[in-house]
């Protein structure tokens, strides 16, 4: 995909939409607990951005992720995830049982904030998901580069 | 053959239409998917886990496991693809 080839309406309709579709996904991110949405969704939109920063812009994406950053952002949110557990174990509760967080409030927000950190582990790894596999199928192999 | 085929699903059909008769009316409230764990949550799921959403507080609280392991799932299904699909270049 060659930058100089796109028109001006592409470019410019993508560099307004980013902050928005970035907005609305940490709005779906932090709002997961009241309404539907959570990590699933977020992590698709901010992938979003990430695969049509490649499509217009080509190889001079400038909102990029390589795919093996993205690769270890998709262990590493899944370890966030598992991490959360492992703490409320370490302090006596039983895996993913909020009340027993090491952070000192009310036992309602123990849980608000332990369902948050899961959202977010499940965020980096669906994101980082989608763009190793975007990255994976859009890679040129050996024979297409000579 | 075919006549066989033709008898067996007949028998299916006919087991699976005795069947129907005796499930619960949709939204029955005596039903069993209704007695059993559902009042819980709808009536401590709130001072329980902060959520003001059952469905979170379902997805991500009580059942916070299962969810863990459909994080899990994407993972793999990404490592998955990766190494079927992506081209690793040698080093030279």
């Amino acid at each position: 995909m060659n930058s100089q080839n796109q028109s001006i309406i592409i470019k410019t309709a993508f560099r307004y939409a980013i902050p928005f579709i970035f907005l609305y996904a940490i709005y779906v991110l932090t709002h997961g607990e009241y309404s539907p949405g959570g990590g699933f969704q977020a992590g698709g939109l901010m992938a979003i951005i990430v695969v049509l920063s490649r499509l217009v812009e080509g190889d001079k994406a400038q909102i990029n992720i390589s795919g093996n950053k993205a690769f270890i952002l998709a262990g590493v949110g899944t370890f966030i995830y598992a991490l959360v557990g492992w703490v409320t174990m370490a302090f006596g509760g039983n895996f993913l049982s909020y009340s027993f967080l090491p952070i000192d409030v009310a036992d309602k927000y123990r849980h608000q904030w332990g369902i948050l950190s899961i959202e977010i582990g499940v965020t980096i790894c669906v994101m980082a998901t989608i763009i190793t596999i975007y990255d994976a199928i859009t890679t040129k192999g050996e024979k297409d580069a000579e | 053959m075919k006549n066989i085929q033709i008898i067996l699903l007949m028998m299916v059909f006919y087991i699976f239409l005795n069947a129907v008769g005796g499930l619960p009316i949709v939204g029955d409230v005596d039903s069993p998917a209704a007695t059993h764990i559902s009042p819980r949550y709808i009536e401590k799921s709130y001072k329980e886990t902060g959520s003001k959403n059952f469905v979170t507080a379902v997805l991500a609280d009580y059942r916070a496991y299962d969810t863990l392991g459909e994080t899990v799932v994407i993972f793999t299904a990404g490592v998955a693809t990766v190494l079927i699909l992506k081209v690793f270049q040698k080093e030279k």
